[in-house]
């Protein structure tokens, strides 16, 4: 199998398994490292890395600077006003301040879906998805993936029920498409108005009764309930959500003994998620989704630099 | 003016039926005669075509033009030469620029900057509501009187049930019909693509295909309501093309017509974000495609229209669902149709009927046919002859060709308008 040989990482759709693999191989050993307190300091010496965040996010920003940091990259954050009259003109405008400064990797959040791939076409650095829109959300799949192979040993074979507001969530996009293709037999779960349109033909099992679904899961993935993007009346209430499609202890009894639970974060308690499951040291996984984060972004980073264009 | 023949021509009228070697002869910007055995009278400037096809220009039924308040996209004098080149004659303007075609004076001073270019009549729609807002009725009988063809709020739909109600039948006072863009707007509100597996994986907000049969099926009811006559535009779906389908069988006054995306293209088009191919509607999936070839040559569609939508690089480079809808179309209105032909889809003659006579028809012209007497708008073109659409290089301003690397067949030679060469060297 030839190296990896992208120059960006905007999508999980369209990976090869070997590939996936091997990324998360490679995070797996920068996790033992991350754990032994060691670092790598020469990897990306020299090279900059520059978080550019069109939307806040503190976990995944900081995850990535973690990362770059670890590797010795030198580490910007750039916050762009998502205020500002016209995105696009930002973006774009954006797009020749970096290429000036000579960006080595450039990690994208964008509210608009694509926004990552058309900065691609118009930067010299590799571009890092780290969320756009509602379409994917790439190294929160790999960290999502991390977990549930050290948690169950394996991905293929397992049942993943991913669970909520599927309609607005590129996380669940991006592990839609990992974990089937990992060989994962991958679940939705969620009420009718909050799951895509043929949302079947991605490959997946789609259930409107929470406890249908969870029945057998070995792995529970629940998403934030995105109210912020909630236009038009989707549900009629939170405390509705919360009694249909909340994971609570009830519900989470009829997935398998063993089963995990996951949150990408940041979590709405009573929302979707009841707080003595999402606190339960045993069952949920959310804060070693967190330590998994820096190590596969670490990975992500590494192995995208094999690529880059040595600076002279 | 000398009197011009054009001579060793396939001369096509749909309107006739006409497919025949011969000459046609210009005199005073009319066609004053035409057939195989016409002689050049003494004087004429004579043009050989060598067995190009020689055929009324085209009437294209619907184009957004950028003026007023869009000059920086097109402005007439560059959509006349886009159209010039496209062997267009005569175009049909959307009423909703800024401000909108809601006064007579307004619409007079397009019909004049139309006549000023010398190579296309421009016949403007006239706003179907104030501001094309679709709330309180335009002035149509004086719109009417100031040249006004027909009335639409242009890429906008009349949403509210009343306001077409009255539309359609304050129009009919005038025996004018009025265009709807199909599309149920509550539905529509913020999508950027059609609903369904692609637009899922994309993550961009989906339309469903269905917002377009609710607003025919409402628009058909109305029909029925008033004795008005609705023109859909761009029709895209084969659930609305059933729907319309039934209500001519049904005798009531309902036409439509297509545009060349959607018999040329499908929302896999759209791939990786192309926001060239963001139109409005939207690109749909290949079953409506192949929906909208068929009801073009069982006679459902009565017209292939541009629909024009001039859209400048600040418009379109942005992330999809920002990017402006629309796609430019005069230069390739020909080229695409003829795909059809060549593909085995339609005749000639069908397909030359949907870009010449049946909008004539539809719009009351005299022009459209080759018949003496009538105006001399004609199209010279080789049907055969190859050329790859290319943005950045087709004539006048807007670029934003949804064709973009599309090989094509079928170009246009000469462009005449009223008698006088307006394209072709």
């Amino acid at each position: 199998m030839p190296a990896f040989h992208q120059r960006h990482l905007l999508a999980i759709e369209g990976l090869e398994p070997p590939y996936i693999a091997d990324m998360l191989d490679l995070a797996e050993s920068y996790a033992l490292l991350n754990r032994s307190g060691k670092t790598q300091r020469d990897l990306l010496k020299g090279r900059t890395l520059i978080n550019l965040f069109f939307e806040d996010s503190t976990r995944t920003r900081t995850s990535f600077e973690l990362a770059g940091k670890r590797l010795g990259a030198d580490v910007i954050n750039m916050s762009v006003s998502t205020s500002s009259v016209n995105k696009g003109e930002t973006l774009l405008d954006t797009a020749s301040t970096l290429n000036a400064m000579h960006c080595d990797l450039l990690v994208v959040r964008h509210a608009q879906s694509g926004a990552p791939a058309l900065l691609s076409q118009k930067v010299d650095a590799a571009v890092i998805n780290a969320g756009d829109g509602t379409h994917e959300h790439p190294t929160q799949a790999l960290l999502d993936a991390l977990t549930i192979r050290r948690r169950k040993g394996r991905i293929e074979g397992l049942i993943v029920a991913i669970c909520g507001d599927v309609l607005h969530s590129r996380v669940a996009r991006s592990n839609i498409h990992l974990l089937l293709t990992m060989g994962a037999r991958v679940r939705i779960v969620g009420p009718p108005t909050l799951i895509p349109a043929e949302a079947e033909r991605f490959g997946v099992d789609v259930f409107t009764d929470m406890r249908a679904g969870l029945d057998g899961a070995d792995v529970v993935m629940m998403l934030r309930l995105q109210k912020e993007r909630m236009t038009g009346g989707l549900i009629p209430s939170s405390r509705e959500f919360f009694r249909f499609y909340g994971l609570d202890a009830e519900k989470l009894a009829v997935a398998k003994s063993d089963a995990i639970v996951m949150h990408p974060g940041p979590m709405n308690r009573g929302v979707e998620i009841d707080s003595a499951i999402a606190d339960d040291p045993v069952r949920s996984v959310i804060g070693e989704q967190v330590e998994m984060g820096v190590a596969c972004r670490m990975a992500v980073l590494d192995l995208l630099s094999r690529n880059l264009r040595r600076n002279t | 003016m000398p009197d011009t023949i054009i001579t060793n021509a396939r001369l096509i009228d749909p309107a006739t039926g006409l497919d025949a070697p011969g000459a046609l002869l210009i005199r005073d910007g009319l066609i004053a005669d035409h057939g195989a055995g016409l002689t050049a009278p003494e004087g004429a400037a004579t043009l050989d075509a060598k067995g190009a096809i020689l055929a009324p220009g085209l009437i294209d039924l619907r184009a957004s033009l950028g003026e007023p308040g869009f000059e920086h996209r097109e402005t007439i004098a560059s959509a006349a030469r886009a159209a010039a080149a496209g062997g267009i004659t005569t175009l049909c303007a959307l009423p909703d620029t800024e401000p909108a075609l809601d006064d007579p004076a307004l619409l007079q001073f397009i019909i004049r900057r139309g006549e000023a270019t010398g190579s296309l009549t421009i016949l403007p729609y006239g706003a179907a509501t104030a501001g094309c807002q679709g709330k309180e009725m335009a002035e149509f009988g004086l719109l009417r009187e100031a040249g006004a063809i027909a009335f639409t709020d242009g890429r906008r739909a009349i949403g509210n049930a009343r306001a077409m109600r009255l539309a359609l039948s304050y129009a009919r006072g005038f025996g004018c019909f009025v265009v709807q863009h199909p599309e149920e707007p509550s539905l529509a509100a913020g999508g950027a693509a059609t609903e369904g597996e692609l637009a899922s994986r994309l993550g961009l907000p989906g339309i469903p295909a269905a917002a377009e049969a609710i607003l025919v099926a409402r628009d058909i009811a109305l029909v029925r309501l008033t004795r008005g006559h609705v023109h859909f535009a761009h029709v895209s779906t084969g659930a609305a093309l059933d729907l319309i389908r039934a209500a001519k069988a049904e005798g009531l006054a309902v036409t439509c017509d297509t545009a060349p995306p959607y018999f040329d293209l499908n929302e896999t088009a759209i791939g990786d974000y192309r926001t060239y191919a963001k139109l409005s509607p939207p690109l749909r999936r290949e079953a409506d495609r192949l929906a909208v070839v068929a009801a073009l040559a069982d006679g459902t569609i009565d017209a292939i229209a541009s629909d024009h939508q001039p859209h400048d690089a600040d418009d379109k480079r942005l992330p999809f669902a920002q990017a402006e809808a629309g796609g430019a179309g005069l230069a390739t209105l020909l080229g695409v149709t003829l795909a059809r032909f060549h593909g085995g889809d339609l005749t000639l003659i069908q397909a030359l009927d949907l870009l010449t006579a049946r909008p004539a028809r539809l719009l009351g012209l005299e022009s459209g046919r080759l018949a003496k007497g009538a105006p001399a708008d004609l199209v010279l073109f080789d049907a055969e002859r190859g050329w790859k659409v290319e943005a950045g290089k087709l004539p006048g301003k807007a670029q934003n060709s949804p064709f973009d690397g599309r090989a094509l067949e079928g170009r246009v030679i000469a462009t005449f308008k009223a008698g006088s060469r307006v394209f072709g060297g």
